[in-house]
């Protein structure tokens, strides 16, 4: 043992190598390789009433995709669902998170950060179907405020619920590491609380929001599993992935219909690595 | 070894499906398009069980008391055989294809829809019939069918068969509907709670409705639809689209949204009504004046089935008389043993199932996959093929 850990210690790049060779064939096989398998059967096609693959190079699915009126409409559902559950999150979280980060004693933030991640033990779908039977007819939502029952709404709802936690919590951390001390020195050199919260608050809280947005965004895109159970008929680009592969076994037409959420998120955080959010991740 | 010849004789089936899928015009199979089966061995002899089986089944079909305690016919076939089931229950056909690819499984309980696209796939293996003793009993309206054999070949064991009902809440829903007309009518007082079967299949209720009540379309069969015939069933689906409140393929989410009268009026199965009275839903099935589509499923044995024997042993179990009966009153279904009419305990039950009533099952379409060699024998045009009514599915759904 002795004999190995002096060889390694003489020879530093093959340390490294054993350092990094499982996380890095980890990350290029199953993370890139996956992405890559994706892109490329994007391109080939089945046979529609065997379902065995043609390996043929086609860019019908694509031509499918950008033609057909249908898949830009749930494109655009999808964005807007994963737009008003990140606005949504973002307007929940941000005073919570300044409470839990500022205000609240160690006592009370202590237990404020339990309550926040209780709800992510348990499982998704036991709160999914949990929401179903919430705003079921005659359900408690139903009785006290008249709706809103399934639908669109409803998807925008859970989700919200959903991910709340992951846009918290980025968002205290970030806060955290603002010292009290500066927002003080502002205020003795007689700034007032507005301009306090834009020159010393703000440059810390727009990176965690972003930060935060990733998650929501991206979870929110890709749902499939909420508008299910709480969505009514509505599709959204999540569901249509599934149909393809478990109603209709076209996996390459599905695997390009995944592409679409794929170069949203690209777009979405080259946008965000402008703001300079990522440097604060 | 026999494994290898197996494999070797699946490679070559799947590469002459490939040859037909290119549009060659020199096949010479009997299939749909000109496709051939792929050669696979049927078992020769039965050995003994592996000790499992793993079985990919519609819900209802394969029950060892977990649901309720009296429904069990599961316990008997794991005590009598060694042979423990794994189940899996599929929400659609199309769910099934996609499993029984995966060759994880062994035994499958395929619709017409499936077993079609499952045999020229090589996916299921030819039956040896003589190796399940119960087969003899099998109405002899069920063997041999189009979508249970492939030239007189048998690539599977009738199940039982029915009919796609018309559920209701007997509380909401007045007066009671006998009509398809109650899911299709645009100015429904039920509108937003009216609920509809979640796959491609269920364009075909709709091309029923109107081979009905539009005669110029001149529909012949609702899964053999040209452009036109096609373009009325779809735009009747994207008008019915305003009216559904959800659509429904996971029996147990149905069930809820009856109890809880989100949906209250559409499509559903036997089983599904039953489970929904048991759980004091107040709801009814009917069976339209229209008719209805149905299913008559066929149990079949994967290609690569790794326990065969008790796949096999499966099969006779549940076409035996009294597992078929209890299978049978339990879903709602005709059964396929004629032997299994003096086991059911509701003695009529045959009779109100029509089990041996071929005339009754002329008004009943039973699901088959729609293909472009139009089924009801037009060689003048071409039907859409089930991947056209995959992405107007998409597209009625919006």
């Amino acid at each position: 043992m002795s004999t190995l850990g002096s060889f390694l210690h003489r020879h530093p790049r093959l340390r490294l190598a054993g350092l990094l060779s499982a996380p890095l064939l980890w990350l290029v096989v199953a993370y890139l390789g996956a992405l890559a398998v994706l892109l490329v059967s994007a391109f080939w096609s089945v046979n529609s009433f065997t379902g065995v693959l043609t390996k043929q190079f086609t860019v019908a699915n694509f031509r499918t995709i950008l033609t057909e009126e249908v898949y830009r409409n749930v494109t655009l559902r999808s964005l807007w669902v994963a737009l008003s559950v990140t606005i949504i999150c973002v307007v929940l979280a941000v005073p919570m998170a300044f409470y839990m980060a500022k205000v609240a004693s160690p006592r009370t933030r202590k237990w404020l950060v339990i309550a926040i991640l209780t709800p992510l033990w348990a499982s998704y779908l036991v709160k999914a179907y949990a929401w179903r039977i919430l705003l079921a007819n005659d359900g408690p939502m139903d009785s006290i405020f008249g709706g809103p029952g399934y639908g669109l709404f409803a998807v925008v709802l859970v989700l919200s619920y959903m991910w709340l936690p992951y846009m918290i919590l980025p968002i205290y951390a970030g806060l955290e590491r603002l010292p009290d001390s500066m927002l003080e020195a502002s205020a003795d050199l007689g700034a007032r609380a507005g301009r306090t919260f834009r020159r010393i608050v703000l440059p810390v809280l727009i990176p965690s929001v972003f930060a935060g947005s990733i998650f929501t965004f991206s979870l929110s895109l890709g749902d499939y599993i909420t508008v299910q159970i709480v969505g009514g008929k509505s599709q959204l680009i999540g569901n249509l992935v599934y149909a393809n592969i478990g109603a209709a076994n076209n996996l390459p037409f599905a695997a390009a219909i995944a592409t679409v959420p794929v170069v949203i998120m690209v777009i979405y955080l080259v946008a965000v690595r402008r703001s300079g959010a990522l440097e604060e991740l | 070894m026999r494994h290898r010849f197996v494999l070797a004789a699946l490679s070559a089936g799947v590469l002459v499906l490939a040859g037909c899928g290119g549009g060659d015009s020199g096949t010479t199979g009997s299939g749909p398009g000109g496709l051939s089966v792929p050669k696979i061995d049927k078992l020769a002899a039965l050995g003994a069980g592996e000790g499992e089986v793993n079985i990919v089944s519609w819900a209802g079909y394969v029950e060892d008391g977990s649901t309720d305690k009296a429904v069990d016919w599961v316990s008997d076939f794991t005590s009598e055989t060694g042979c423990k089931v794994n189940n899996k229950v599929a929400a659609t056909s199309d769910e099934m294809v996609t499993l029984m690819k995966t060759g994880e499984y062994d035994v499958v309980s395929a619709s017409g829809d499936a077993s079609l696209r499952l045999i020229y796939g090589g996916d299921v293996a030819p039956v040896n019939t003589s190796l399940i003793q119960n087969y003899a009993q099998v109405f002899d309206g069920l063997k041999n069918k189009q979508w249970n054999s492939v030239d007189g070949a048998a690539y599977g064991i009738p199940h039982g068969r029915g009919a796609n009902l018309l559920m209701y809440r007997t509380d909401v829903v007045k007066p009671a509907p006998t009509s398809w007309s109650a899911v299709f009518d645009a100015n429904s007082p039920y509108q937003g709670k009216i609920t509809a079967y979640d796959s491609p299949i269920y364009i075909a209720d709709a091309a029923l409705y109107l081979m009905k009540t539009k005669p110029e379309l001149n529909i012949k069969n609702p899964y053999a639809l040209d452009d036109t015939q096609f373009k009325a069933a779809t735009d009747l689906l994207t008008e019915q689209n305003k009216l559904i409140g959800e659509y429904w393929s996971d029996y147990t989410k149905e069930v809820q949204s009856f109890k809880a009268g989100n949906s209250v009026l559409g499509t559903t199965w036997q089983i599904i009504a039953n489970l929904a009275q048991a759980d004091k839903a107040p709801v009814e099935a009917v069976l339209p004046t229209e008719g209805a589509t149905g299913w008559s499923d066929t149990w079949m044995i994967s290609a690569k089935a790794k326990h065969p024997n008790c796949g096999y042993l499966w099969m006779n179990h549940i076409i035996s008389p009294k597992a078929n009966a209890a299978v049978a009153e339990w879903f709602g279904e005709a059964p396929a043993n004629k032997l299994a009419c003096q086991q059911t305990s509701d003695k009529n039950f045959c009779t109100t199932f029509h089990a041996d009533d071929e005339a009754y099952f002329q008004n009943i379409w039973y699901w088959t996959t729609p293909i472009a060699q139009c089924l009801d024998g037009r060689t003048d045009v071409t039907c859409k093929d089930y991947s056209a009514w995959t992405q107007a599915w998409t597209t009625i759904k919006g």
